[in-house]
């Protein structure tokens, strides 16, 4: 009876937990960690972050613990092995964590280092610690807990079967109390410590932390090596700690390209947005290369002008140059900031480049974009950020952040020196591979003057003159100036004024054998029309004659009638009768 | 004997007679270790201070309480609360040549 209903109607279910999916997770609050692990670290699991000395590890699991007590309003407890609790609470201020609030009601610190006089006198465990713990997660009704450098302890355990033993027995004891928890481990090296080795296999979840040092700037990274029951992008992301935690600077290519438009932006120099059939993609990267004094600055400004125009907000970055000296310079040829900066629809960022980390100068950056919201955005030059240490690491970091702009729909426009002064393809290819559109100016030097030319190397997605365009900065403004194919060569500069001049020549006698045969011409059409009336009047006069005689001709008839018969109509009334 | 001269300084006027030995064990229920620890103990106070010490033996799973108070994280921890000074000492005291150094001889 009971399965015939079922049949119809399923019994009603045990209600789910509330937040589906990522209930099986708990938050981490880490910027990035989160989307990259799918919700967060497993929840009533074991998580374990392996990583040498000044990772990040405490700062991980704090930072999970506060976002936690805070978020779900859920007690915690961190046990310290390692550090002073007090010292713990004290660096975690900095980050502007009100720890002091959240530890009266709901965190519990226990100190758990093992003061340097204790003796140890044969193997040891930890159930005491555990029991303890236990009774406190009870009391405080906490659902996280932290082990703090556990190896700390463990280590005194000389026997690596005991510190497996413990390890086993906190595993053990985290499952029967329903505990998530974050476990640090030191590492010289994943999966070279020794003891702890079988850790990494114990736990559900493990996740690495790494510092490298490239050319004297610290690049700090994380992995998820290992999410059991869970899907995670196991690649090294980028970390920082900021001052509010620990972030993910990059959380990698999520969805590449996830809003593709077709709307075209206007470049500000109208015969580009010809050249490139209607101007940049909305959305798009683009990247203007050139040596210096290719005027890449300007056309970048003239982008952003453009831009204030229509409206948008737009965010101007310049590298290593004031806002007060790019006005002005920019003022020369015409292209003035000026207003839109006071109607604030523009905003300028003027900042220094420093050092070769540029991860952290890109999170400041990010941080601007996210600050002032920008449709379009130049970064004047991007290659401020790609400097010649740490090449690797900084182009990683400069796709990562175009992309950013991708994601957030933001038009960029980026300039980017490079430093031969000629050639073309002098970018370097890692930006110029993420640019959607790509521009290059260079500098001609022929018959001893410098030529600004303009040309597009690539443009996804539309189609795109060709040719090599001449840039012509003038105190009234800028313009492109058609390419001028002149006997199968390309002339620009003077050279091209000169075959302007030798074709105007060329023209002007041109025309005036032109005016010359058309005058000869219209003499004789004037001397045939005159030919051809003085025939019409010879005709006209002509046919006067013959009327004029017709008329004498009848009048004599008639003349004639009135003369008495005459012999002849005897005989035609003759002929009648007959 | 000799070897007293190795540890760590007991004050010389010290006199075993005025400083009776006083031990505090903590132990968690019936774990090896705490098993172990205990017998080890006895044996050994029985064989070299019989009748003149005392032995607390302390279960943390059953009075936790005293053991928050004297910071004992680990099973088994024995705490040496007289004479001065107070030493802990943690495992299972299998080595009791070292426990007896580290106790001082009566």
């Amino acid at each position: 009876m009971a399965t015939a209903r079922a049949s119809h109607r399923p019994p009603p279910r045990p209600p789910r937990r509330p937040r589906g999916a990522t209930s099986r997770k708990v938050l981490t609050g880490i910027a990035g960690f989160d989307e990259i692990s799918g919700g967060g670290i497993p929840r009533a699991r074991t998580t374990l972050i392996v990583g040498g000395a000044g990772c990040g590890k405490t700062v991980f699991a704090l930072q999970t613990l506060v976002n936690h007590a805070s978020q779900s309003g859920e007690a915690a407890i961190f046990v310290a092995f390692e550090e002073e609790p007090q010292q713990i609470i004290a660096n975690a201020s900095e980050f502007g964590w009100d720890l002091p609030r959240l530890i009266r009601r709901k965190v519990f610190f226990l100190d758990a280092q093992l003061s340097p006089d204790i003796v140890q006198v044969g193997d040891f465990d930890l159930i005491g610690m555990l029991e303890r713990l236990r009774r406190k997660a009870i009391e405080l009704r906490a659902t996280v807990i932290v082990f703090d450098g556990i190896d700390v302890l463990l280590t005194l355990l000389d026997n690596p079967a005991a510190a497996r033993r413990e390890l086993y027995r906190i595993r053990d004891w985290l499952s029967t109390n329903g505990l998530t928890c974050i476990i640090t481990q030191k590492s010289t090296g994943v999966g070279r410590t020794r003891p702890l080795g079988v850790l990494q296999f114990m736990v559900d979840c493990v996740v690495v932390l790494d510092q490298q040092v490239e050319s004297g700037s610290t690049f700090r990274s994380l992995r998820i090596m290992k999410f059991r029951g869970s899907g995670f992008k196991g690649d090294e992301f980028p970390i920082e700690v900021m001052s509010k935690g620990m972030v993910l600077t990059d959380r990698g290519p999520m969805e590449l390209a996830s809003v593709v438009s077709t709307e075209r932006v206007p470049t500000g120099l109208p015969r580009l947005d010809e050249m490139l059939q209607g101007g940049y993609q909305r959305g798009s990267n683009v990247v203007i290369s050139g040596a210096p004094g290719t005027a890449k600055s300007t056309l970048a400004a003239l982008f952003a002008v453009a831009a204030c125009a229509r409206g948008e907000r737009t965010l101007y970055v310049s590298f290593n140059e004031g806002t007060p000296q790019l006005v002005r310079n920019l003022r020369s040829v015409n292209v003035r900031l000026t207003p839109h900066i006071r109607s604030g629809i523009l905003t300028m960022h003027s900042v220094r480049t420093s050092g070769p980390n540029i991860a952290e100068q890109f999170n400041q950056l990010r941080a601007k974009v996210l600050e002032v919201t920008p449709r379009c955005v130049i970064i004047d030059p991007l290659s401020a950020l790609s400097t010649k240490t740490a090449h690797l690491a900084s182009a990683d970091a400069t796709s990562q952040f175009l992309d950013f702009l991708k994601t957030s729909h933001i038009t960029a426009v980026s300039a980017s020196v490079s430093h031969r002064l000629s050639g073309d393809d002098s970018t370097s290819t890692a930006i110029s591979t993420i640019a959607d559109t790509w521009i290059h100016l260079t500098n001609l030097v022929e018959d001893g003057e410098r030529i600004r030319t303009l040309s597009i190397v690539k443009s996804r997605g539309t189609g795109h003159s060709n040719q090599v365009r001449e840039l012509k900065l003038a105190d009234s403004g800028v313009t492109l100036a058609d390419v001028f194919t002149a006997r199968g060569a390309v002339l620009m500069g003077a050279a091209r004024w000169e075959s302007e001049r030798a074709d105007a020549d060329t023209d002007m006698h041109a025309h005036l054998a032109a005016t010359r045969e058309r005058i000869a011409l219209q003499i004789e059409q004037r001397a045939a029309t005159a030919r051809l009336l003085a025939i019409k009047a010879e005709l006209e006069e002509r046919s006067a004659e013959r009327s004029a005689e017709r008329e004498l001709m009848g009048s004599t008839v008639d003349a004639a009638a009135d003369l008495p018969p005459t012999p002849r109509p005897a005989t035609r009334r003759r002929r009648r009768r007959a | 004997m000799r070897k007293r001269s190795a540890v760590r300084s007991p004050p010389a006027k010290a006199s075993p007679a005025t400083s009776r030995l006083r031990l505090r064990l903590y132990v968690a229920g019936g774990a090896p270790n705490s098993l172990a620890a205990t017998a080890n103990l006895t044996v050994l106070l029985d064989t070299h201070y019989a009748g003149a010490y005392t032995l607390e033996v302390v279960d943390v799973l059953t009075s936790p309480e005293k053991a928050v108070r004297d910071g004992v994280l680990v099973t088994p921890t024995l705490m040496k609360l007289a004479p001065s000074p107070i030493q802990r000492l943690v495992g299972n005291l299998s080595d009791s040549a070292r426990l007896l150094l580290l106790l001082g001889r009566p």
